[in-house]
Formats: structure tokens, C-alpha cells, sequence
């Protein structure tokens, strides 16, 4: 595998330049340097408060850096917002919103769709599609509110599908879900990667890192370690990413 | 049915469905207060427009009015950005400062307008009928009507326009914005809607009520739906609904207009959270109470079950032991037992009791579904 110092600009989906992110002075995210080759499944590891979320959101232009520059296949973020699918945390929305399955995965071709304009019959279709391969068809039209957190987690990522995307960004798919669906998540972005299509995904579960991910990037305020799982994952780099707890964290498949 | 009165009724009707439609993205947008805020602010800008223009029906306070709601909620918004104050903080800082100002403005120099600290806080709904709109000598009718009537046209076509725009800057800020929606922009082109429709409003019944028009009909319609759309038009309905019965109410005992509309909107709320068929209160009840006598009557069949044939079966499968073993009271006990006798579960044998075969079934069945 490619070194990441070895990349060419051409060969990345994005290219990230000493990216600092500070909230009221105190840096969130320092001088972080990060070139995610196309194709790739990316996971984005780190302790709670290390900045995984903000690095996403700054990466995908919703939250201005203190310094720093962000390339999406070669421009600016505003150019290839409709090139870029995010599967943002479940939490972060209201799951009492009074609409259905089918209509949250649709405004996943909102960007696709335009200003003022409904959806069209065929958006009807991918939608439906694209609760098939999450395995949700037969919930299309269940109300949000009676959705178990698993499947709200399953129509999030529909909705990332439908945006159609060659760079996808996915805040911890996998949590608060069972095995079977975890499976079944893993599967799907595993899919999009042997499409050439690129997947970010912050991730949580250093246990299942080796099997699902092909990078990885250590992340505790600054990017600890970066490069291809086998090269990353070492005894050293948990350590100084987790601080002393690394040695049980490896050995305990539950961490949050 | 005289005209003032249809005019009084129409101006009441279409207050209650602008106010209603504004009011499902307020309750979505869990921005319920900012109502409250704005139509309170609003009135600090048709203080000053008034002090600029020198006419109260002039359209300029409109847009004075509209102006300072949207200059109200930029600065909660500016104190929360500091993080030195929350939001509910920031709007309990900012919208009692622009009324007091405007109350203390109304007192110094417009003590002898019709701007009185009554018709501000409660509206003159009842006048309506007297201001009469005249353009080039035709009379066109109250004044009111064809304002709030405008106003009822662009909440119509705002929603309409950015039905969808709407919806996804509700329900996922950060995917809109990263889609390219400006949630932003469209946060105060909304406020400003709001703004607009507060000061239509406000002459109608006043600052304090306007919160309960924009809130309790949709706040309803939330009990009946989860259907965005179907909530529009229930709110719409319960917003109408609120208003003619609030008007009829205030005309049988004598009272405020404004005043009794606004007890009509929690009235409805209150027989639609009792009797709503699937949220209702009552329904949860008898649900609940359903629930528990078939589930204790289960747990009965399969106490009996397990014990029966062993060597403890005398004193384990009696009623007495139920209200020991299962914690439960004398009367309930007696009632789960006279369920199941009724339902051919059990016998009855002074204190002991029987699985009957069926009951045996029965129970066997539940033991298998549990599994």
C-alpha cells in the first residue's frame, strides 16, 4: 500500500493543509495534514473529544478553520458539495419529526433536486431502492417516531446513498446497532469502496478496525498516526492517542 | 348576522390560520418562545415608525415592525454565539428590553394616540369594522381584513415556495447546510414571516396572545399526526376552529374577543389530549389497564402450570398465595380470578385453584411465545 506522504495531490479525494479548528481559543483540531487517496475506506479513530466530528464538518465546509485549506478532488468544498454523501450522527436530529422513512431518505436528493422544485418520481425510486439495500423497504412509509434506533441508523445511511456521491462521509454508523445490522452497514460501504468510491467513516471499535478499514487515521487533537492499518495500529501510536488506557482498550470490544 | 360582525369573524379567521401555519415550524423548530419574543418586539417598531411617519395605518410601521422582530431574534442570537448566555437566557434578556423601551416611548410622547397599554396587550379585534380601508374614494371595507389577508397570502406562498427547503433546514440543519440550502438565510426569511404575521396580529389581539394562536393549534394538530402535511392542515383547522368558537364564546358572555379565542385554542388541546384515539390520555389508560389484567391474568395460568402436580400445589396455587407471592392486593387478585373463571382459564375451589384444560393450554402457549 501507498505511503501517504507518497500521494500525489491527483490520486486524493481530499487533501487537507495544516487544518487548525479552534472554539473560543481553545484549539479543537492542530495542524492537522491529511490526503485520503480515492477508493479507500477510511476510518477516523480517537477518544471522545478528540476532535473526529469537527475534522468531518471542517472537511465538509460546515465549520470555518482558525488556519488551514481543504481540496475536494482538487477544489474548493463549495464547488463539489454535490459530489460529497454524510451520514451524520442519529443523534443529531429529531426522530419526533412528523414525516416517514421513505421522506427523510429523499432529502438525501435534495442537492440533486434543486431549489423549489419537488422530488420526481424517479428520486421517489432510488429512494425506495436505496431502503432495499439497507433492508428497509417494508418500512418506507413507518413514521420516524416508531423506528427502532437501528433503523433509524439504516435510513440514515439510505439517505447517504441516495446522495449519490463519490466521497462519503459517515459520523460512527455503528452505534446503537446490533451485530446483524453492523454487518450488513459494513457490507455496504465495503461495496462502495470496490466502486472507487471513497468512504470516511469515524469509528469507535478498535477490535473490528483491522477487518472493516483499509486506512486509518489516529486522532487526539492533532493526527497522532496515519497510513495503512497493518503500519498504524501499534501498541505506541494507541498509546499516545488513547493516553494510558490503550492496553485495555485493545482487549475490550466494548468502547464508547 | 350583521356585517361588523362577519368582519370581526373573517379578521379572527384569518389571524387564526396565519398564525397557524407559522406556528407547525415554530413547534418543529422548538422556537415555541420567539413567538412570544417577536410579537413583544415588534411593538418597539411600530412605536418608532409611528414617531417617523405620524400615521398608525400607515404601511411603513409594517415593515418597522417586521424589521425590529428579525432584529430581536439576531441579537439572542448574537448573545448565544458569545456562549456567555443560552438561548431561553438570551431571549428573556432581549425581547422585555425592546417593550419596555417601546412602553416607556408610548408613555412620554403618544400618550393621546390610540396606543394605549390595553389595546397593546389584549388588541381591539372589536373595532375592526370602524377603519375603513378607501382608496381613491372607494371604500374597499375594513382596513384590517385586506392586511391580514395579504399577510395570509405570503404565509401561503412562503410555505409553499419553500415547502421543502423548509422541511429539510427542520429536520436536519447540517445536512441542508451542507447541501447548499443556507439553513441560515432561511432561518430569518422565516423570522421575518413570523415577524410579519405577529404584527397582523398584534392589532388583533395583542402581544401576549399571539403565542397562543402560533403554539396551542399546532402543538393539537401534533397530537393527531406524524405526517408534516396532515399537521398543517389540522392545525389550520383547530387555528379556525379557535377563533369562531372563541368569537361565539366572547359574544354569549360579554367578554374579551381576543381573550376568549385564545382560551378556545387550549380548550381544544386539552379534549384532544384526553380523547385523541391513539395518543389520548383516556385511550393510554384503558390500554394500559387492558394490558395489565391480560398480562397478570398470564402470569396466574402459568404459576398454576408450574405448580401443578408438585407436592406444594395446596398451598402455592391459592388465591392467598397470589396476594403473598405476586405482591398483589386482595381486590386485585379477586379480579385477575374472576377474569380468568369467566374466561374458562380456572376453577375455583374455596382458596385453591385449577388449571381447567383449556386453561392448561393457554398457558402452555404463553410459556412458548415468551421462549
Amino acid at each position: 500500500m501507498v505511503k501517504p506522504d507518497r500521494l500525489t495531490d491527483l490520486e486524493c479525494a481530499v487533501v487537507v493543509q495544516d487544518l487548525t479548528v479552534a472554539y473560543k481559543e481553545k484549539p479543537v483540531l492542530w495542524d492537522i495534514d491529511l490526503k485520503i487517496p480515492k477508493g479507500v475506506l477510511l476510518a477516523i479513530v480517537g477518544p471522545n473529544g478528540a476532535g473526529k466530528t469537527t475534522l468531518l464538518r471542517s472537511i465538509m465546509g460546515m465549520i470555518k478553520p482558525a488556519a488551514g485549506n481543504v481540496a475536494i478532488f482538487g477544489q474548493s468544498i463549495a464547488a463539489k458539495k454535490r459530489s460529497i454523501g454524510y451520514m451524520p450522527q442519529r443523534g443529531t436530529v429529531d426522530w419526533d419529526f412528523p414525516t416517514d422513512a421513505l421522506d427523510v431518505v429523499m432529502m438525501g436528493r435534495y442537492g440533486h433536486i434543486g431549489w423549489f422544485k419537488r422530488p420526481s418520481v424517479n428520486d421517489k425510486k432510488l429512494s425506495l431502492e436505496a431502503l432495499d439495500r439497507v433492508g428497509m423497504a417494508d418500512f418506507a412509509s413507518r413514521p420516524l417516531n416508531q423506528l427502532s434506533g437501528g433503523q433509524q441508523q439504516r435510513v440514515f445511511l439510505a439517505r447517504a446513498l441516495v446522495q449519490d456521491a463519490d466521497l462519503y462521509f459517515m459520523d460512527e454508523p455503528f452505534v446503537g446497532v446490533d451485530a446483524v445490522t453492523e454487518q450488513a452497514i459494513i457490507e455496504l460501504l465495503k461495496e462502495l469502496r470496490n466502486q472507487s468510491k471513497t468512504v470516511v467513516v469515524v469509528h469507535h471499535d478498535l477490535q473490528t478496525l483491522a477487518d472493516y478499514f483499509d486506512w486509518v487515521s489516529l486522532l487526539n487533537v492533532r493526527q497522532i498516526a496515519y497510513g495503512s492499518v497493518a503500519d498504524v495500529l501499534t501498541p505506541e501510536n494507541l498509546k499516545i492517542t488513547y493516553g494510558g488506557r490503550s492496553s485495555f482498550l485493545m482487549h475490550n470490544p466494548v468502547i464508547t | 348576522m350583521s356585517i361588523e360582525q362577519l368582519s370581526i369573524i373573517g379578521l379572527a379567521s384569518l389571524v387564526s390560520i396565519s398564525c397557524s401555519l407559522c406556528g407547525v415550524y415554530l413547534v418543529l423548530r422548538r422556537l415555541a418562545l420567539i413567538s412570544d419574543a417577536i410579537s413583544h418586539s415588534i411593538l418597539l417598531g411600530i412605536v418608532c415608525s409611528f414617531f417617523i411617519v405620524h400615521d398608525l395605518n400607515s404601511p411603513l410601521l409594517i415593515l418597522g415592525a417586521t424589521l425590529t422582530g428579525v432584529l430581536m431574534v439576531y441579537l439572542t442570537e448574537i448573545l448565544v454565539a458569545s456562549k456567555r448566555l443560552k438561548k431561553d437566557a438570551s431571549i428573556g434578556l432581549v425581547f422585555p428590553l425592546f417593550f419596555s423601551i417601546s412602553v416607556l416611548l408610548i408613555n412620554l410622547f403618544a400618550a393621546d394616540i390610540h396606543l394605549d397599554q390595553d389595546s397593546v396587550l389584549l388588541g381591539e379585534i372589536a373595532f375592526t369594522p370602524f377603519r375603513l380601508l378607501t382608496i381613491w374614494g372607494y371604500n374597499l371595507g375594513p382596513a384590517s381584513l385586506w392586511v391580514m389577508g395579504g399577510i395570509l397570502v405570503l404565509n401561503v406562498v412562503f410555505i409553499s415556495v419553500f415547502y421543502k427547503e423548509l422541511k429539510l433546514t427542520t429536520f436536519d440543519h447540517g445536512l441542508a447546510a451542507m447541501l447548499g440550502f443556507f439553513p441560515a438565510y432561511l432561518h430569518y426569511a422565516f423570522m421575518a414571516m413570523v415577524s410579519i404575521t405577529a404584527v397582523g396580529a398584534f392589532e388583533s389581539v395583542g402581544v401576549i396572545l399571539v403565542v397562543a394562536l402560533m403554539i396551542v393549534p399546532p402543538a393539537t394538530a401534533y397530537l393527531l399526526t406524524n405526517r408534516l402535511f396532515p399537521m398543517m392542515i389540522l392545525s389550520i383547522v383547530f387555528g379556525l376552529a379557535s377563533s369562531l368558537l372563541g368569537y361565539s364564546m366572547a359574544f354569549y358572555l360579554n367578554v374579551s374577543i381576543a381573550g376568549s379565542m385564545a382560551v378556545m385554542t387550549g380548550i381544544l388541546f386539552l379534549l384532544v389530549f384526553l380523547f385523541s384515539p391513539s395518543q389520548g390520555l383516556i385511550m393510554k389508560f384503558l390500554t394500559f389497564q387492558q394490558q395489565r389484567i391480560l398480562f397478570s391474568t398470564n402470569m396466574l395460568l402459568i404459576q398454576l402450570l408450574e405448580h401443578e402436580g408438585t407436592k406444594t400445589e395446596k398451598t402455592e396455587n391459592t388465591v392467598s398465595n397470589l396476594i403473598v407471592h405476586m405482591k398483589w392486593t386482595f381486590k386485585f387478585a379477586n379480579s385477575i380470578v374472576s377474569y380468568a373463571l369467566e374466561k374458562g382459564f380456572i376453577q375455583r375451589h374455596d382458596d385453591r385453584l385449577l388449571l381447567t384444560s383449556f386453561g392448561r393450554e393457554k398457558a402452555k402457549r404463553v410459556i412458548v411465545m415468551d421462549a
